[in-house]
């Protein structure tokens, strides 16, 4: 595996001129290989993640299950490519199971992803049904769990 | 009332530890960058720690038979017999003990008798020669040298070796150098071994933390079964430092001599530990070869750093401490640990607080974040660079 896509998988939040560091290769060589990544279509952007249970960043969101008509020929991929385009959508996979798609979206308040799932989502031509459950609280992240009060680390400073 | 006068000689004469001594100097430092642990900056992967915390749901909150529970001991049969190529029978050869280190005690107060001298490869763990001396046993230190990445040579054994010398005690990979054998120099231990007939305690707490090249333990080879006892726990491979669990695998009559001392002293290691223990070898490999993959990334970052600013240290090729030569910066290592410590707060420990033969060097552990290794290692190198201008 690449050695830089390696120590992000690690999940290190390094900065390129650390990476560098780490790997001993030139920082230039860092930019080089993560161009690489994006060009191949591996890498495919940096995204922060956000507690966003937090009230003030007032975001609702919502997974919603989708049944919808295959095509001859595309089967469900243009149905699906259709709707993974709208901003409201985080993220949208292909399902086995007793729905097609499963659709992670987002919005500013519960009436604008109701809208979005009403008027845009159902409407579309080939889309059979659809269950919208909002989610009430996350308790962990991409990988990140969200803790009310991180433990102090009590870890000695020396130990044999 | 001189109460100093009531303690046994034997233990008044310990010298503190020179890490204990150390560690009270660390302490008195407010956010200084540690490289001063001996122990994985990773927690207990999360399936292990759940299940502990499932056992005590269960009610597993009462003794354990002394050898401890059988499920842990043919876990752990089979386990040693993958990975070291040596089976020993879960109902007599195998006991469950609080961290390896009460293992080393055990196969040292069972085996010892008073006078009985005790081979060891030195720099080593700080609790070899205490264990040896607690047992009214005279420690022989063994040297390894730089020149040799602290590999144990029989040259060096032979040179030590003494009339009366009853037990060789072994830490490969070795905690402070990271030093290690080859199935080479492994064999011709075991030779020297069987020609002096000599025990060997074979403590293989850092195994499978091995960056290149097979382990090899000394129990696997033809003919040593029968004279090796072989330590091993759970801390280091599976960051379970503090849940205090190891074990000893060895022929019955000597496993059966060391359960009669645990189980008068300790009577057996934490019900909730050794259920944890089971989780951990049935199915804690994947994480453990994660961990190991990043401290092996992390070795070739510090090592390389150590070289380029002056400090010469060998590569280790097990364990996670790179132990750089100090000696180039014209003081000593506790002077220099103490400086580096003081003027540019990054914690390592002298060599000298592992033996004799640690004098000229640290012990760094990097088993800590790369942003922690990059900034530590910028400060050594600007103290090593301010001491150069001085002289």
């Amino acid at each position: 595996m690449n050695p830089v896509l390696k120590l992000l998988l690690e999940g290190s939040r390094l900065d390129t001129a650390q990476m560098a560091q780490v790997l001993n290769l030139p920082e230039a060589e860092i930019n080089k290989q993560l161009a690489a990544l994006k060009a191949q279509g591996v890498l495919l952007g940096w995204t922060p993640i956000l507690n966003l249970s937090d009230e003030e960043a007032g975001m609702v969101r919502a997974v919603i299950e989708v049944r919808i008509t295959p095509e001859r020929g595309g089967g469900f991929n243009r149905l699906a490519e259709r709707i993974s385009r709208f901003d409201e959508v985080e993220s949208c996979y292909l399902m086995s199971g007793s729905y097609d798609l499963l659709v992670f979206v987002n919005g500013k308040s519960l009436q604008r992803v109701a809208a979005f799932v009403s008027e845009k989502l159902s409407t579309i031509e080939g889309v059979l049904s659809t269950a919208t459950h909002f989610m009430l609280r996350a308790y962990k992240e991409e990988g990140f769990l969200i803790e009310g009060k991180k433990e102090e680390n009590e870890r000695l400073k020396v130990a044999p | 009332m001189d109460q100093s006068r009531y303690i046994a000689k034997h233990v008044a004469g310990l010298p503190k530890s020179g890490i204990r001594d150390f560690f009270d100097i660390v302490a008195r430092m407010k956010d200084a960058i540690s490289l001063g642990v001996g122990e994985p900056d990773f927690d207990t992967p999360w399936h292990i720690r759940e299940a502990g915390i499932y056992a005590l749901e269960k009610g597993k909150t009462h003794y354990t038979s002394n050898l401890g529970l059988i499920e842990l001991r043919r876990a752990i049969n089979k386990y040693v017999e993958k990975h070291f190529s040596v089976a020993y029978a879960p109902e007599n050869e195998i006991l469950i003990t609080v961290g390896v280190s009460e293992a080393l005690d055990l196969a040292c107060r069972a085996l010892i008798n008073p006078g009985d001298k005790v081979m060891y490869h030195q720099p080593c763990y700080v609790s070899y020669h205490p264990s040896v001396a607690l047992a009214h046993g005279v420690a022989v230190p063994v040297p390894t040298f730089a020149r040799d990445n602290f590999a144990l040579t029989v040259d060096a054994l032979r040179a030590a070796w003494q009339p009366g010398c009853k037990i060789l005690m072994l830490n490969l990979p070795c905690n402070p150098t990271g030093g290690t054998c080859d199935r080479a120099q492994v064999e011709a231990i075991a030779k020297f071994a069987v020609e002096k007939d000599l025990i060997v305690l074979s403590d293989e707490i850092y195994s499978e933390l091995t960056f290149e090249g097979e382990h090899t333990s000394i129990a696997g080879l033809p003919g040593m079964r029968e004279r090796t006892i072989f330590l091993h726990g759970f801390s280091k491979a599976f960051a379970m430092t503090g849940w205090r669990i190891g074990y000893a695998c060895g022929p019955a009559p000597l496993i059966e001599a060391m359960m009669k001392v645990h189980q008068y002293s300790m009577l057996c290691a934490s019900i909730i530990s050794q259920e944890a223990a089971i989780e951990a070898l049935l199915r804690g490999e994947e994480a453990m070869k994660k961990m190991r993959g990043q401290y092996h990334r992390r070795r070739d970052f510090i090592v390389r750093r150590f070289n380029e600013i002056g400090l010469k240290c060998h590569l280790p090729r097990g364990s996670f401490y790179a132990f750089p030569d100090v000696s180039v910066t014209g003081v000593n290592e506790r002077d220099f640990a103490i400086g580096v410590l003081e003027a540019e707060k990054v914690a390592i420990v002298p060599g000298s607080a592992f033996g004799e033969n640690g004098k000229g060097f640290c012990r760094a552990c990097f088993a800590t974040s790369y942003e922690q290794l990059i900034e530590a290692a910028k400060r050594i190198e600007r103290h090593v660079q301010n001491l150069a201008a001085k002289r």
